[in-house]
């Protein structure tokens, strides 16, 4: 194990205590500061949305909370199972999918766990299977079964649907909110697409410079539809991001409202 | 007359289709027929060729003596032995400076100012430090099949994907974990190409080893059969050289089909 991760919560932590908890964090490679006096909670079972541009230290607040990066001592309390489903499915592709699933786990019910998992995700019928055989969507599955396998208190999802189709996208978002009403872990969940922070999110934050820039907590009831206020909190978050805000309203009931939400970085 | 050329049917060229152009083993043949007659024409004296009708009559004289199989056995045992050492010491020099930084720095330069040194031209000296017994053979084998074994898995395992390593890391596997399931699989296919190549500098140098006065083994045998100028003994453990190679080729092509079954090359749909 790398040394001084970020801090597990101890077992007698107040039941009321965020799952994840980072003070006054800062960051710097050389010169640059990445993240600069970041503070940030995350209840537990609370789904977070980050947003932000390239550079905007996502990926660094992501990776410290995985306990990839050193924490360096500093004030950062996360749960002491983490998972991370990141873009690139990273499978390995020496082990079958099960196996895949099940690295890392100990004791006889290992492989029952993971079937269970994979069950879970739609994967029941490919457990046997070499992962460069899966497509796209059922690796980024695979992937997912293997965050939920460890029982996460706090599950980190790194754009993993960038490089998904649209409809293996909608339907990801699908199996990534029922899966984390059953589970219930802390979930952040790191996008570029605005539209995708909305619609599966509790709370968006906008990284930028390495702090937080913005933060809008999202009320709309689930599955959430492009109504008004929908698209009111885009524009707000789109503003945030830098991105000029469209001025009128797409057409309601239209097929593809532009723009998009997405930004390209 | 219509311009357009969409129903014509296209021109069949009547050139005779010559059957045979795709035949690789005319040539072979040929050359063989070419050799027995002039053998048996008398152009190719059998002190410079034996004839092949005469070469397969050696090697079945030979095998049915037992004369060849024993000293076959006693080759192979010479190439296994010097190339499980090579394995074992290349695999474990590999590891050491693979999976650290301190070991590359001890390990390295070492392995690379040997690269430097023909294996071969250690000969003399091998034969001054261990005698003209078994030691000297046994031990040049070793020494020239360390450097593949070397070479290809310790470049394969920092070629291993670091994603993968930073995902095992995620999941909290240790510092061993990772490497039994993430850097030694990555590496396999690396190591088994060196293995490869070891396989064939291990026969290179039996041969030239077997040459340091050898009272059994092929080599044993070609000495014999040159002091009495026995063209068809000669080519027959030319044949038997040539034999074990594609042997060994063969032995790593199934290894390789076993181990990288996950290679979607390998995947049969």
């Amino acid at each position: 194990m790398p040394p001084s991760l970020a801090r597990p919560i101890p077992e007698t932590a107040d039941r009321d205590a965020p799952a994840v908890r980072v003070r006054n964090f800062t960051r710097r490679f050389g010169q640059t500061v990445v993240l600069n006096d970041l503070n940030i909670d995350i209840g537990r079972g609370e789904f977070v949305a980050l947003l932000g541009r390239s550079g905007s230290g996502k990926t660094t607040l992501l990776r410290t909370l995985a306990g990839l990066d050193s924490a360096g001592g500093q004030d950062v309390t996360t749960p002491a199972t983490r998972a991370v489903v990141f873009q690139d499915a990273r499978l390995l592709p020496w082990k079958r999918v099960w196996r895949n699933v099940a690295l890392g786990l100990s004791g006889a019910d290992a492989r029952a766990r993971a079937e269970a998992a994979l069950e879970e995700v739609g994967l029941g019928h490919r457990l046997e299977v070499w992962p460069s055989t899966l497509s796209g969507g059922e690796s980024q599955r695979a992937s997912l079964a293997r965050a939920l396998v460890r029982e996460p208190g706090l599950l980190l999802l790194d754009e993993p649907f960038a490089a998904l189709d649209a409809l293996t996208r909608i339907r990801m978002h699908d199996l990534v909110l029922s899966l984390w009403r059953k589970h219930a872990p802390a979930v952040l969940l790191v996008t570029h697409d605005v539209d995708e922070a909305i619609s599966l999110a509790d709370r968006v934050l906008v990284l930028d410079a390495g702090a937080i820039a913005a933060e809008e907590k999202i009320t709309l009831p689930r599955p959430r539809e492009s109504n008004a206020e929908f698209r009111a909190i885009r524009n707000r978050l789109l503003g945030h991001l830098g991105v000029e805000a469209p001025r009128a309203a797409p057409v309601e009931g239209a097929l593809i409202a532009f723009p998009s939400g997405e930004i390209v970085a | 007359m219509s311009l357009t050329t969409a129903d014509r049917k296209p021109i069949e060229l009547r050139l005779p289709r010559f059957a045979l152009s795709n035949a690789r083993w005319l040539s072979p043949v040929l050359l063989l027929l070419l050799w027995e007659l002039g053998s048996r024409s008398g152009v190719i004296p059998p002190r410079i060729l034996a004839a092949p009708s005469t070469v397969l009559g050696a090697l079945w004289e030979l095998t049915a003596s037992g004369e060849l199989p024993a000293n076959l056995v006693v080759s192979l045992a010479r190439a296994a032995a010097g190339l499980g050492i090579g394995l074992v010491v290349g695999t474990v020099l590999a590891l050491v400076a693979g999976l650290s930084k301190v070991g590359e720095t001890a390990v390295d330069p070492l392995m690379q100012i040997k690269r430097t040194i023909p294996s071969l031209a250690l000969t003399p000296l091998f034969i001054v430090w261990f005698g003209i017994g078994e030691a000297p053979k046994i031990t040049l084998i070793a020494v020239a099949t360390v450097f593949p074994i070397y070479l290809n898995l310790f470049s394969g395992i920092r070629a291993v994907d670091v994603r993968l390593i930073e995902a095992a890391r995620s999941f909290g596997l240790s510092q061993v974990q990772q490497i039994i399931h993430v850097i030694l699989p990555g590496a396999l296919p690396s190591f088994l190409v060196g293995l490869r190549y070891a396989m064939g500098v291990a026969l290179l140098v039996l041969v030239v080893a077997e040459q340091i006065n050898a009272s059994a083994g092929l080599g044993h045998l070609i000495n014999n059969a040159r002091d009495f100028m026995r063209t068809d003994i000669i080519v027959v453990c030319l044949l038997v050289y040539a034999a074990l190679g594609l042997a060994a080729d063969l032995i790593v092509r199934s290894l390789e089909q076993h181990a990288l079954a996950w290679r979607p090359s390998f995947i049969k749909s």
